[in-house]
């Protein structure tokens, strides 16, 4: 199985990273070569299997509804790129 | 070629719990930027969601209340895509096994009463605010808002005009605030609304081809925004274009829609399983509890309005349309010994009147329900009278005499004046006074006694009873 | 010598008061100094270490010693630490100091340990060689020419080479296991969800746990005991007592079915490396063990799962590290898409990069379902042969890796080749089991083996006991790497 160069340009904005064209033959090669790793999958037959989510079999803990965070602004934003008045900022999005 | 538009709503009722729905951050509004957005909130590295108890009850709460089943087992599921006010890159939010599936509402317009199908309501997070102020050219983002736990209402495409997607979104809107579930305040975004409208030829089965409609957040700018798409649409059509499917955002100011930049690109949001997160789990037990706690619903409190209560079916909508109004009915009803119609028009009427004008919400109401039930005791026992009771109404508003209603008709002296003596006095001067008028009565012109008895009220500042004063009058004149 | 001592040994000699935390510390900061081109570390916190040892040293003199009190100790960069670095590995975390202690950091302090430095690891935990480390590779004390496995590798060094007697690691599909194999270590990937995820960062949230690397079992024992428990913080966490690991060691082999699949013992394995197991499972025997051959039939597909699973829960996992609130932003980041795609590309490493296309391309519109969707219901026929098997036996055994340590180098062209090292390993994961290596000898070229127990859920105590009996027999536990 070998994937396209536009499918893993596709890919690449969906999980926005950047790939050069001189990086994209280099991805190109890798990801088919783990494709075909993964494409053993079809020699496993799971007719009438349940997909499995989790390894274990609970269900969801509810906590309280109490607020126990207080507010921690500074020490959250201590390793922020960059700040303003309490604000992350981003260049500017248009909408 | 006549043409009928087709749309679906999807309501994001912000949950009213005191802490986030996977942090316990605080969900109030208005904090100063990020001081309630803790490590989990903004999505640090290592940090793991816990589900909050009250968003699951009230999402379940929500299910019974329309008639839909609540899932014995739902699913939390990563919605995956980049924006700066989604802090882990993906929402938390539920997919293919949503908490609430089916469910209905009952509208009334003009054109009737119809059934509009819910198709499913999940929980999910909120995301974070982008501020588009200048920030040495750059956005802000605030993520004080971020995880505060959202149920999306999704409806059929049920709705056939602007009117009754109105009908839905405000029938919706009381039926939250009646259930406690969410404050409703559509100005700080807690119920929000998206839609998704297309228009087909009348008559034809297929769905055209749909826009989703996107910050549509007054009642007024629903219908608006509506009736600006289905136009746009129907002129593209008739122009022999073609619908693009695309999200189009609604600017107020202009009035018009417009698509959304930066969400052109088609979605792909890869949502799964999150492996954060087991299958929430709302058991048998639960939803008895849950049930045995479900308040009154609107409609039911409105018939029962009309069959308790006697009143109209307008009147009744009216009281019921949010709890607080139907809550205060009942409570004025009770001080007002019972006389439910009188006490019913002095809600819609005056008190209303004078809550729009304040611009303030009925619990803010200076005139509690306690006042307004006995100023209706003083109009049904003849103290005042309507009119009076107006001048009254206003004094307790302004907090005269600590809201004691006969301190205020006392001290301004309103009292109806129902001594026949001093009102024959005051109508022999009135006749004495316009002798013209007088003989105009007396030649059978009894139109002219509506005069004659303003003048008598004018004399009395009021105070007479309207009722004696006319046939004092007649009495004196035509007999 | 004083790094010669188990952990345990340590911690006794501590609270005897034959030693003071302070003298403890310093030896191991000192080794650490002496060790540097092993590169374990990627932190190394002295001041923070040397203030802890003098507290502890206080907290001894009062006669108040908890489970580790004095002990140093190491955690791998994958833990949040507050105060020092926690890189992950990673460029894009180069500078990030985190705000808040993982809650297993948090238990290691509760207890007394003192953290000398934080491990150097492969890049977000992918890796099975230590290579793909932005820091750079770490060197394997038995051979510094060989890797020390991965993605634990800074880790198993560390404890390898005794700097520290235990550090902690994080298991995705063999992380722990399959390094401790490489070093001569005993390493357990615990249960799913018997160690808090919370403060780890996330590679794959449905396979990670953290768990000990350590000389030997009763040292894993006691680490685990200290790094267990419920956490409400955590939803995956389990609320069950944790039982006492230290005193279930003396429990013995004798009637213990272990269960040996013989997908496992076939010819993709190194001869040399089967044949040490054998020989280690022949100790066992003689110790009253049973040996019961089983079966699980789609071991096969475990790796193919495997590389569908976690990738696409990375992909899922690692979109939080987009340049807005932490970590690395690119200087060329005019707009915002260059702000997203221009940081990623430069903060991630390749074999990250790899993982996330690939994981989101198994979740991309039209192909869910033939990868993601598949892969989860192999998931369930996977947790399900091994239920199968452990019908018939109480431990499965075999290889944790189908060769020891190799040269550096010798697979970073080739990302399939090296995920294989992972066959034997990640199918533990996929079912949520606990897995632990133990060494059971040294192939001609004098680097070691280990021995997989794989358990039954929850059941870590019968691969510590089996484990710790075996190392009553054998001394495989107490050799030391040339020049350490």
């Amino acid at each position: 199985m070998s994937i396209s160069e536009k499918d893993v340009l596709r890919v690449a904005h969906l999980a926005r990273i950047r790939v050069s064209s001189d990086e994209l033959g280099d991805y190109q090669e890798g990801l088919s070569g783990i494709l075909s790793l993964v494409e053993q999958m079809h020699d496993c037959d799971t007719d009438g299997v349940e997909p499995m989510a989790h390894p274990q079999d609970i269900q969801l803990r509810l906590r309280e509804d109490q607020v126990t965070e207080p507010d921690q602004r500074d020490a959250m934003q201590e390793s922020a790129p960059q700040v303003d008045e309490g604000l992350y900022l981003v260049p500017r999005v248009i909408e | 070629m006549e043409f009928e538009c087709v749309i679906g709503l999807e309501v994001h009722a912000q949950l009213m719990t005191q802490s986030k729905i996977f942090s316990g951050s605080s969900t109030a509004y208005g904090a100063s930027a990020n001081t309630q957005a803790c490590a989990v909130d903004i999505g640090l590295p290592g940090v793991l969601p816990v589900m909050n108890r009250q968003a699951a009850l009230m999402a379940a709460t929500f299910g019974l209340a329309v008639g839909a089943t609540v899932n014995p087992v739902s699913v939390f599921a990563r919605k995956n895509y980049f924006y700066p006010d989604l802090p882990k890159g993906y929402q938390i939010s539920q997919y293919e096994i949503p908490v609430v599936s089916g469910g209905s509402l009952e509208i009334t317009t003009e054109a009737g009463t119809k059934t509009i199908r819910i198709t499913r309501a999940h929980l999910e997070e909120d995301a974070g605010k982008s501020l588009h102020e200048d920030f040495h050219g750059m956005t802000g983002i605030d993520l004080n808002r971020a995880g505060t736990p959202l149920l999306e209402i999704v409806s059929e495409p049920d709705l056939r005009s602007p009117a009754e997607a109105v009908a839905y979104l405000k029938k919706l809107h009381t039926l939250v605030r009646t259930l406690k579930i969410c404050d409703g305040n559509m100005q700080e975004g807690s119920f929000r609304c998206d839609a998704n409208v297309s228009i087909r030829p009348r008559g034809e089965a297929a769905l055209g081809t749909r826009t989703e409609l996107k910050n549509i957040n007054s009642f007024r700018f629903v219908e608006r925004a509506l009736h600006h798409e289905i136009d746009r649409q129907i002129s593209v059509v008739e122009a022999g274009g073609a619908i693009v499917q695309e999200t189009r955002l609604y600017d107020p100011d202009a009035d018009l829609t417009r698509p959304m930049r930066g969400k052109e690109e088609a979605h792909d949001y890869r949502y799964f399983p999150d492996p954060d997160l087991p299958p929430l789990v709302i058991d048998e037990a639960d939803i008895a509890l849950i049930r045995s706690q479900l308040p009154e619903l609107p409609d039911a409190r409105q018939a029962r309005f009309v069959s308790d209560y006697q009143l109209s079916e307008d009147d009744a909508a009216q009281l019921t349309g949010q709890s607080e109004i139907a809550d205060y009915f009942e409570s004025a009803v009770e001080h007002a010994q019972g006389e439910s119609r009188l006490t019913a028009n002095w809600i819609n009427g005056e008190l209303m009147s004078w809550l729009n004008k304040s611009d303030i919400g009925i619990l803010d109401s200076p005139v509690t329900p306690a006042m307004l039930g006995q100023l209706i005791c003083r109009i049904q026992d003849k103290t005042v009278s309507g009119k009076i009771a107006k001048q009254v109404f206003a004094a307790l508003w302004e907090g005269d005499s600590d809201g004691d209603v006969d301190a205020v008709i006392q001290s301004k002296g309103l009292t109806q004046i129902t001594d026949t003596d001093a009102i024959a006095q005051a109508v022999n001067d009135v006749i004495a006074g316009f002798p013209d008028q007088a003989e105009q009565v007396r030649a059978g012109e009894e139109k002219v006694i509506g005069f004659l008895v303003g003048q008598v009220m004018k004399a009395t500042s009021g105070k007479a009873n309207p009722q004696a004063v006319n046939e004092l009058l007649k009495k004196q004149l035509l007999d | 010598m004083l790094h010669e001592h188990s952990l345990t040994a340590l911690r006794d000699m501590l609270r005897r008061r034959e030693i003071s935390s302070t003298e403890l510390t310093r030896h191991c900061l000192d080794r650490i100094a002496q060790h540097k081109n092993l590169n374990a570390f990627v932190t190394v916190d002295e001041s923070g270490a040397m203030s802890a040892a003098a507290a502890a040293d206080e907290q001894l003199a009062r006669g108040e010693a908890d489970l580790l009190t004095g002990v140093p100790i190491a955690h791998k960069d994958i833990f949040c630490t507050r105060g020092i670095l926690t890189t992950c590995g990673s460029k894009m975390l180069e500078n990030f100091v985190s705000p808040y202690d993982a809650t297993v950091v948090e238990r290691f302090h509760q207890a007394g340990s003192v953290t000398v430095g934080k491990t150097n690891m492969d890049e977000f935990a992918m890796g099975s060689s230590n290579e793909t480390s932005f820091f750079g590779s770490v060197r394997n004390p038995w051979d510094p020419n060989r890797v020390p496995g991965g993605s634990s590798g800074g880790s198993a060094a560390a404890v390898a080479a005794c700097l520290v007697a235990g550090a902690t690691g994080t298991d995705t599909g063999g992380s722990i296991r399959q390094p401790a194999a490489f070093c001569g270590l005993t390493g357990l990937k615990p249960s799913y969800g018997r160690v808090s995820r919370y403060g780890m960062i996330a590679f794959a949230s449905s396979l990670d746990q953290g768990g000990p690397i350590t000389r030997n079992a009763e040292d894993a024992a006691l680490m685990l005991q200290c790094m267990a428990g419920f956490d409400p913080r955590d939803s995956t966490s389990i609320n069950a007592p944790t039982p006492d690991m230290t005193t279930l060691l003396g429990t013995e082999v004798r009637g213990l079915r272990l269960g040996l699949p013989k997908e496992f013992f076939d010819t993709s394995v190194d001869g040399e490396v089967l044949e040490k197991v054998r020989e280690s499972l022949a100790v066992l025997e003689r110790l009253g063990a049973t040996l019961v051959d089983v079966s699980l039939p789609n071991s096969a597909a475990g790796i193919p799962c495997y590389y569908v699973i976690a990738p696409a829960e990375a992909s899922s996992n690692l979109s939080r590290f987009d340049g807005v609130r932490f970590g690395h932003r690119s200087e060329h980041a005019e707009e915002l898409v260059d702000l997203y795609e221009n940081s990623r590309a430069e903060g991630f490493g390749e074999e990250v990069k790899r993982r996330i296309l690939i994981g989101t391309y198994a979740l991309s519109a039209g192909y869910y379902d033939a990868y993601y969707l598949k892969a989860q219901k192999i998931r369930r026929v996977i947790a399900q042969d091994f239920e199968t098997a452990f019908e018939q036996c109480d431990v499965i055994v075999g290889p944790t890796s189908p060769t020891t340590a190799f040269p550096l180098g010798a697979k970073t062209q080739d990302p399939v080749a090296m995920y294989l090292n992972d066959i034997f390993t990640n199918t533990v994961n996929l079912a949520g089991l606990p897995g632990l290596s133990v060494p059971c000898g040294f192939d001609t070229a004098g680097l070691p083996v280990g021995l997989q127990l794989i358990g039954k859920f929850m059941d870590e105590a019968s691969l510590l006991s089996t484990a710790h009996q075996l190392q009553q027999e054998t001394d495989w536990h107490q050799r030391m790497p040339e020049g350490c």
